[in-house]
């Protein structure tokens, strides 16, 4: 829970010696309580008061880091349940689980799979980011896929509750900084003490949520608060009520001990049923799971899962933008007509389909307009006969393009003119006032 | 301390809106809990999947599909086939043939159409325009006429056109309005307050809050209903305790992942798989967020979706 600047106040020597750098001992307090200085500025607050402090103020869900280098990867963080609150920080990572359990075929198709997803989406390189290693029953078969998934180069989950071997996986694995999972019960302490070994974040099951909860407190004692949840139950009912029920009592209810990130296993929740396991994702994607599991990822589950992602992880307050430039679509070459919108995502998400549905190659111009639609940024003089004119120049549009025709959008057509005497040469055509007319529009304007 | 779990029930419900008139009726909402959270309290209704059939009957279908349907060839067929398709809890009848232009379906047509669907099938159906507001209004008050009784959804009023379909729809007919805002709370509240001051009954709305593909805007389309979600439940607002429908196949079926040929993007596989996976994620996450009902067209997608639904019960 939060604690208001009183509470804080109430907790210093109230003698305002100024050595914080304060006038008094209230405005350092209240300042503290906005999260603008830490409490260790003041040099007279007693260790104990503060490790109080430090356990009152902390956020309700840590931040876990997995991974090293360029696989490394931040979990949890979160601070509100719903997105139009305050953006969500730490993306859903997808990763694909290999198996002793699994044929030899299947564990190569996945590997493959891993291997074959790369691809860039606005700005954003879209890979499978974690590989789940699952111990069921064979080990030297669970080592050798160890090996095996090490050398992806991606962040590994080792999925093993048999401390001995998960020792042995280890040794192979530990320097990229993988999750251990696999401590519950009855195995946490020699769990602990490998995670702990190694530095790594341990991850924790339970057959139930009090039973994880109680796990989770036991290792808290035990002083590691470097932890992930498996949220995965019996079934796909029990494990969405643990996801939200884990995130609620973090975020709402201030527990502490479930404010960890999560682990979902759709692989196991729906085995075989990949559509299935694609629903589970979406669904997990928008409530609260941290890393969901799959059997496998081609690029029909990849495309809308991760377009689903990047939406969900943006800042609500600040429209997504696309980066200002040239789009040739459908084929579109330089002598192509050219049709110019503004720079934000949703507006070239809606033009850009529209024009592709229409077949016809198209020129798609996206000149800066602040991220704002058509009208908002026009009315705020962020698209103008001038901003378009200066597009022009800083993108080189003459020199990179033959054609002479732009079309410019309907909603401000009344700009033509304008344009028209900042470009000279060039036919400036208004575009019907919807997108949806567009296909219409351009068909006939092509033909 | 122990975990303690926590029912999070709130004082104000959802409306419950009822489809379709006999045995195979079916209701929307209802609940005082969040969607899909029947942890929280048992949900009486659970979310309900729509199949959507066009009057332009199958061309253009994937595959699969093509095999569903096998050898329909009149709509009634057509429509029998969707009733009959597993998991499908109502069909969607979508006139994007009527679009003005060329060629264009006129509203009698549309009128015999829908009688033919309507006679073939007994579970609830719905209606859904061609997206030109003047002519929607035209068709969905013939047909509205012409289906009394049946208890339809009309998909949907504007504001542009909500005092037709209203006083048409809600009022001469008293079949049910859907009320189709874009992406937007207030836009959303604003045209159910005008549709109830016209005198349509809250009961006899149900809300399309806009719709959009994964990946194509969809953050505003998730928090635009989990925000109308809350300000029912948690504020109390009646002007938003109207279930949302969201139609999904319209959206997902015709973006880029969805149309491109595996042979011009053979790296991408097989294209009616794309296209099956695009609708599920999208159907998948709009129900994430609360959707009470939502339209598909792939069998695969429906199947999916009804058993991920059935499941989450
Ligand atoms: S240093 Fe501590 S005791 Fe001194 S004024 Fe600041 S808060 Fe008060």
């Amino acid at each position: 829970m939060a604690l208001t600047g009183l509470d804080i106040f109430k907790l210093t020597p109230k003698t305002n010696c100024k050595d914080c750098g304060n006038p008094t001992c209230m405005a350092f307090a209240m300042k503290v309580a906005q999260g603008a200085i830490p409490i260790d500025k003041c040099p007279h607050i007693s260790d104990e008061v503060k490790a109080k402090l430090d356990e009152a103020t902390a956020p309700p869900m840590k931040t876990i880091k997995i991974g090293t280098g360029e696989n490394e990867h931040s979990l949890g963080g979160e601070t509100v349940l719903y997105r139009h609150d305050k953006t969500f920080v730490s993306k859903t990572l997808y990763s694909v689980a290999v198996s002793d359990a699994y044929s030899d075929e299947q564990n190569e198709k996945a590997f493959a799979d891993i291997a074959n997803i790369d691809y860039e989406r606005i700005g954003e390189r879209m890979r499978v980011e974690a590989v789940f290693v699952d111990y069921v029953s064979d080990g030297t078969k669970f080592l050798d896929l160890v090996k095996k998934a090490n050398d992806m180069g991606r962040t590994l989950i080792i999925n093993c509750a048999d401390a001995d071997l998960a020792a042995k996986a280890l040794e192979i694995a530990a320097a990229g900084k993988p999750v251990l999972s696999g401590a519950n019960a009855s195995n946490f302490e020699a769990m602990n003490a490998l995670a702990v070994k190694h530095g790594l974040v341990l991850g924790v099951t339970g057959k139930d949520l009090a039973e994880l909860h109680d796990t989770v407190e036991k290792l808290e004692k035990a002083g590691n608060k470097n932890l992930i949840l498996d949220v995965t139950m019996a079934n796909i009912k029990d494990t969405f009520a643990a996801t939200v029920q884990v995130r609620r009592a973090a975020i709402k209810d201030g527990d502490r001990s479930f404010g960890y990130p999560s682990i979902v296993n759709a692989a196991r929740l729906a085995a075989g049923d990949r559509h299935m396991q694609t629903a589970l994702a979406s669904l997990f994607t928008l409530r609260y799971g941290s890393v969901v599991v799959l059997e496998g990822m081609s690029y029909a589950d990849a495309l809308p899962l991760f377009g689903l992602r990047q939406n969900i992880f943006t800042n609500p307050q600040k429209p997504m933008k696309v980066e200002p430039g040239i789009y040739p679509l459908n084929g579109a070459d330089e002598n192509s007509v050219c049709l110019i919108t503004v720079d934000f995502a949703l507006t070239y998400f809606v033009v850009s389909g529209e024009v592709e549905r229409s077949g016809v190659p198209v020129n798609l111009l996206i000149t800066d307009a602040g991220g704002y639609s058509v009208l908002t940024a026009w009315a705020a003089g962020k698209l103008s006969a001038s901003s378009i004119a200066k597009f022009f120049q800083e993108a080189d549009i003459e020199n990179k393009i033959k054609s002479r025709t732009l079309v410019i959008p309907g909603k401000v057509a009344v700009l033509k003119g304008e344009i028209e005497d900042k470009l000279p040469g060039w036919k400036i055509i208004p575009s019907p006032p919807e997108a949806i007319q567009l296909v219409k529009f351009l068909r006939e304007f092509n033909a | 301390m122990a975990f303690v779990q926590k029912p999070q029930v709130y004082k104000s419900a959802i409306n419950t809106v009822e489809l379709g008139a006999g045995d195979r009726k079916i209701a929307l909402g209802g609940a005082t809990v969040y969607p899909l959270y029947s942890f929280d309290a048992p949900i009486e209704n659970a979310p309900k999947i729509g199949v959507e059939i066009s009057d332009l009957g199958l061309e253009g279908a994937p595959k699969a599909m093509l095999d569903y349907y096998g050898d329909c060839k009149t709509i009634a067929e057509v429509a029998k086939k969707a009733a009959a398709m597993p998991g499908a809890d109502f069909v969607c009848l979508r006139f994007d043939g009527a679009e003005p232009g060329e060629g264009e379906r006129t509203v009698e047509d549309c009128v015999k159409i829908a009688k033919e669907v309507a006679a073939a099938i007994d579970i609830p159906l719905v209606i859904a325009g061609c997206k030109n507001s003047q002519k929607d209004a035209q068709i969905f008050e013939k047909v509205a006429e012409a289906l009394t009784g049946r208890n339809v959804l009309f998909l949907s009023a504007k504001e542009e056109n909500h005092k037709t379909v209203g006083a048409s729809v809600g009022l001469a007919y008293s079949q049910k309005v859907g009320a189709e805002s874009s992406v937007d709370i207030n836009l959303a509240k604003q045209l159910n307050v005008l549709l109830t001051q016209l005198g349509v009954a809250k009961e006899n709305i149900i809300m399309n809050l806009g719709s959009a593909a994964a990946g194509y805007g969809f953050e505003y389309v998730a928090s635009t209903i989990e925000r109308v979600k809350l300000a029912a439940l948690a504020q109390g607002d009646a002007m938003l305790q109207m279930p949302v429908v969201t139609p999904v196949a319209s959206e997902t079926w015709s973006v880029k992942e969805a149309l491109i040929s595996e042979d011009d993007m053979p790296e991408w596989g097989n294209q009616e798989q794309r296209g099956i996976q695009m609708e599920i994620v999208t159907a998948a996450a709009c129900l994430a967020a609360g959707s009470d009902a939502v339209i598909l067209k792939h069998p695969a997608s429906v199947a999916t979706i009804s058993a991920m639904v059935a499941a989450l019960m």
